[in-house]
């Protein structure tokens, strides 16, 4: 285990950053930290690199306690938000700092230090740049320098704060491929933080959901999404439709539908919330047994290749999402306005203490 | 169409131009009135008898201990200034304490305080029938009309450009590029040579021009604490006040000169900088966005 985070917490004043949290990060994985803002992943991170300090709980680096170890003897590499490139040095000097700074005993010769800058430079892909100033480079160029610098001091873990926030949205995709390729090449033990479950999904090996200073859920990307841990998990990551619902031995009544829920086998009449993705919501024009209500078509949107309705239900003012394939929409020729029934093919529901809990 | 063809004529916009003309004719007129003529008059009154005239102010030895001991407060003050300067803008621009308005607000007292009260603090405090007044006089120093006095006022004068200047910019700046300095292994000592310093010198700069032009010039807080003693506690200022009220327009008006000279030449260091500074600033803008 290359990192290991025990039972830390951190105040800011009346503000409980980071609750009793515990977390492993495996060695050689890429682990993202995922929340909403002000969920405490930033004050994980920085503590994890020793830029903050925990009020109680440990920190262990590959079996040693680190927690009060200072930031320059950790050994790790940390990749700011916005970069942080010191701007009045080359971005030759900027990578090379990590270098020079050294103590005369362990500094390398300046030999050295130009061939492994340069080596830095050519991993990522940006060696014609080694005389710019970073004013003068691109959001995509400043991040991959930031990479390069931290790289240089050969760390043991790689920490990236929001590392493709501050970017347009295809270069932040190109970048988010890059930088999972580059990982699979150097197989250096990364966390990196962010509040975009998409970039999340797409990068990681492994995600943290974080929410209001705790780790809500421990998961693949696949177990996350598909097997959400708790009500704010599946809100969290990707869309989804909200209901209302009573469970009953084992089935979950939406609307008219019943939909078999086994984990829930001897609830009895509990008030629950059910959870259905948009992409398991079926569109029928006559109702049948699954069929739970029958909405107005409001607006349909397509989306690449999804088709995206927005469903108005008669009873209530809520609105339903809805995707389709672009061939099942074909198939079922709706236009705004008209009427059809919806039947959820798959819910995930949590009864009414998680409800509660949600809701606090 | 009308409100179209209103916008792209202007006229919603801008003031007529008979307004735009006699507010600039009249600021300019106020310039030279109360800025360029006392400046030309300085330096016609100076020579109003010739070179000879002139040049005969400054044989007079008193003048030259004026010229001394002005050069010396500002070479005290100044750097002093420049190291609290930088302190306090670190200690306000990055850390978070109890007390931090408290501090903005003692840096910003001496522009609040008339110099005037400034130096008599210093009398109250260090003078004979001051606070400290027994203890001082029994250790034979002196403080107060002698050149101790006049460095402390003029300290007190100076203080907040150093920081005022810096305090905005480092704010601005941020701390991630220190922060970076540091996880990347760099001594506190090697990020401030390496990262913040060089990231302030200009605004730095800046501040100890404005800090020097002040200690050089400054007038009523050094005037209460000197004591008027000549050829030993007049800095230049002072001397020039002497001078004029004993009639001797000429050399008064020859030492005023120097003053207006040493103004001139802030200025153009000033704008110099200043120049710099905004060329740094577009330079990097045109290239970011190339």
């Amino acid at each position: 285990m290359s990192i290991e985070i025990r039972n830390v917490s951190k105040q800011f004043g009346d503000f409980r950053a980071l609750d009793n949290v515990s977390l492993d990060v495996p060695t050689g994985e890429l682990v993202a930290l995922l929340g909403p803002s002000g969920c405490g992943k930033t004050s994980l991170l920085r503590i994890i690199a020793g830029m903050e300090t925990p009020n109680s709980g440990s920190v262990y680096f590959y079996g040693e306690d680190t927690t009060h170890t200072d930031v320059r003897e950790r050994q790790v590499g940390f990749v700011f938000q916005h970069y942080a490139l010191f701007r009045h040095m080359t971005v030759f000097e900027n990578v090379a700092f990590g270098l020079r700074v050294r103590p005369k005993k362990t500094r390398p010769a300046e030999a050295e230090i130009r061939r492994r800058v340069h080596e830095l430079l050519n991993l990522v892909q940006l060696d014609w740049l080694a005389d710019r100033y970073p004013p003068q480079l691109s959001g995509g160029q400043r991040q991959r320098i930031a990479l390069a610098r931290a790289l240089a001091v050969e760390p043991k873990v790689l920490l990236l704060d929001e590392p493709f926030g501050a970017l347009d949205a295809n270069v932040r995709k190109d970048l988010r491929r890059w930088l999972r390729r580059l990982h699979d090449e150097l197989h250096i033990t990364s966390v990196f933080v962010t509040h975009d479950q998409e970039e999340a999904l797409e990068v990681a090996d492994r995600i943290v959901v974080m929410n209001k200073g705790k780790v809500e859920q421990i998961g693949t990307p696949a177990q996350i999404y598909d097997e959400p841990a708790s009500p704010f998990v599946y809100q969290f990551i990707g869309n989804v439709n909200l209901f209302h619902s009573r469970v009953h031995a084992g089935f979950a009544r939406i609307g008219a539908a019943e939909l078999p829920v086994d984990e829930h086998a001897h609830a009895n009449e509990a008030a629950a919330l059910a959870y259905v993705r948009p992409h398991d919501i079926e569109i029928q024009r006559e109702p049948d047994g699954n069929s739970a209500f029958r909405v107005r078509v409001g607006h349909i949107h397509t989306i690449g290749p999804v088709v995206r309705l927005e469903l108005h239900r008669e009873d209530e003012s809520e609105i339903i999402e809805a995707e389709l394939s672009r061939e099942r929409h074909r198939e079922l020729q709706v236009q705004v306005g008209d009427s059809v029934w919806v039947s959820p093919r798959s819910v995930r529901v949590f009864l009414d203490e998680a409800r509660l809990e949600q809701a606090s | 169409m009308s409100a179209n063809n209103r916008i792209s004529s202007g006229i919603t916009t801008t003031e007529a131009p008979w307004v735009r003309k006699l507010l600039i004719t009249v600021a300019l007129l106020w310039l030279a009135l109360f800025l360029l003529l006392p400046l030309v008059s300085v330096f016609t009154e100076a020579l109003r008898k010739g070179w000879e005239t002139y040049l005969a102010a400054f044989d007079d030895p008193n003048t030259w201990a004026a010229i001394r001991l002005t050069l010396l407060a500002a070479v005290i003050s100044v750097p002093l200034n420049l190291v609290f300067g930088v302190a306090a803008a670190w200690a306000i621009a990055r850390f978070d304490f109890h007390g931090k308005s408290l501090l903005l607000t003692l840096i910003d007292l001496p522009f609040a305080v008339s110099p005037v009260i400034a130096g008599l603090i210093y009398v109250l405090v260090f003078g004979l029938q001051g606070w400290f007044g027994e203890w001082l006089s029994d250790h034979d120093i002196k403080v107060i009309f002698a050149v101790p006095g006049i460095v402390l006022a003029t300290l007190f004068v100076t203080f907040p450009f150093v920081a005022r200047e810096l305090i905005p910019l480092m704010q601005a700046q941020g701390k991630e590029e220190e922060e970076a300095a540091i996880v990347l292994g760099a001594s506190a000592w090697q990020m401030f040579w390496r990262v913040t310093l060089p990231n302030i010198k200009w605004g730095l700069l800046y501040g100890v021009i404005l800090s020097n032009a002040r200690a050089m010039g400054e007038f009523g807080a050094v005037s209460v604490v000197s004591g008027h003693i000549r050829g030993l506690t007049n800095t230049l200022p002072l001397h020039v006040e002497v001078l004029y009220n004993e009639y001797n327009h000429v050399a008064a008006f020859a030492c005023a000169s120097v003053l207006a000279m040493l103004a001139l030449v802030t200025l153009a260091l000033k704008t110099f900088v200043e120049w710099k500074v905004q060329q740094n600033i577009e330079l990097s803008r045109e290239q970011a966005s190339e």
